[in-house]
């Protein structure tokens, strides 16, 4: 039994789906990244705290 | 397109685009500029930025940048396939359709501005949707094809990057952040025009009113002038601000005295003496623009890492 030869188009297919694959992990990354960053910026507060102080 | 159309070997690309297709579609080597421009004013600016926070913002600018170059050649298509320089285009090419294009830049142009604006802040996500709409809607659509100051038009979109850099770190717009903005608008007709003038037959064929072709060649090397002049005041006058240093002061130095030697040896010839030696001031002219810029930036960026060890500018 022999397998068809995968036809150009499937490569590139395949290529795409990579590239967007690793273009969306990057993204999910870089999204931990900010924010990680930016709770830990010292003056971060919790929006639930700013309500509360808001309303008192 | 079903698969089993495909069985027949084609050397043509047909049916779906690959990722580098999509890819060329953010004009790649606009990118490098805006993002070389884009981190120098991030860099420069007096106010730190978290490393991450940084990172992130020069992407959406580089982001925002690509989804105006696809944009920009979903309208273009037409010019672009008359165009020896542009015609291998994703879109003249058959690659991508018009269709795809313009759906990729529009989702990427708001991606970007929402990114830009919860990684930062409102005013740098607010210039950078300015600065896609003057690009796309403003100088591509709207003007590039009625005045032949589209040059100076274009140049004003690809002069945004810096201020948005330096806004992404400040959250303001400042004296130092125009100036960055007016180098790079200021040196974009004089490096146009050089090209203008030894790259002819593009423009004309495509009906885009280049200076070269509505007002002559004559007035092209009269507006290069003009416009190097008033660019080196203003570059060797940002050296006496918060961004400029000895070093700027030094590099804009050099390179204005040379830009502007080319500049009057482009005034003083005539269409004769450019052909008998094959437009070698011309291009002479446009390799040294293409050093003039980064050399600026990269001396902005130098003078902002001398601040950081405190030995930067003139205290």
């Amino acid at each position: 039994m022999s397998f068809r030869e995968e036809h150009e188009l499937h490569k590139r297919r395949f290529g795409r789906n990579l590239g967007l694959g690793i273009v969306l992990a990057g993204f999910v990354a870089l999204v931990f990244g900010l924010t990680i960053a930016k709770v830990s910026n010292e003056n971060f507060v919790v929006p639930t705290q700013v309500t509360q102080q808001g309303g008192n | 397109m079903s698969d089993a159309s495909l069985n027949s070997a084609s050397t043509t690309q047909s049916g779906e685009a690959g990722f580098g297709d999509f890819f060329a579609l953010l004009k790649p080597r606009v990118m490098t500029l805006v993002v070389f421009t884009a981190l120098v004013g991030l860099l420069a600016a007096p106010v730190a930025v978290h490393p991450v926070v940084g990172l992130a913002a020069i992407l959406f600018i580089a982001v925002g940048g690509g989804a105006s170059g696809a944009l920009n050649m979903w309208w273009e298509s037409d010019i672009d396939a008359k165009m020896k320089r542009t015609a291998r285009r994703p879109i003249p090419a058959g690659k991508v359709t018009r269709e795809e294009a313009f759906a990729f830049g529009i989702t990427l142009a708001v991606f970007s501005v929402v990114m830009m604006w919860l990684a930062t802040n409102a005013l740098a996500a607010g210039l950078l949707a300015f600065t896609i709409f003057f690009y796309v809607v403003i100088y591509t659509i709207g003007l590039k094809r009625w005045t032949p100051q589209n040059i100076v038009i274009g140049g004003a979109a690809g002069a945004f990057p810096p201020m948005i850099g330096w806004a992404a770190a400040t959250g303001s717009v400042s004296i130092e952040s125009l100036l960055m903005f007016a180098l790079i608008f200021l040196w974009t007709p004089p490096h146009f025009w050089a090209l203008a003038l030894f790259m002819r037959g593009d423009y004309d064929n495509a009906g885009v009113p280049m200076l070269t072709v509505t007002h002559g060649r004559r007035a092209t090397r009269v507006h290069i002038l003009a416009y190097t002049v008033i660019l080196a005041v203003m570059a060797v006058g940002a050296a006496f601000t918060q961004i400029g240093g000895p070093v700027y002061l030094v590099t804009a130095l050099v390179f204005n005295a040379l830009f502007l030697r080319d500049a009057v040896a482009i005034w003083r010839r005539d269409e004769v003496m450019a052909e008998a030696d094959n437009f070698k001031v011309e291009k002479r002219a446009f390799r040294l623009s293409l050093w003039y810029l980064f050399a600026h930036f990269t001396a902005i960026l130098a003078e902002a890492a001398l601040r950081g060890f405190g030995m930067a500018g003139w205290a």
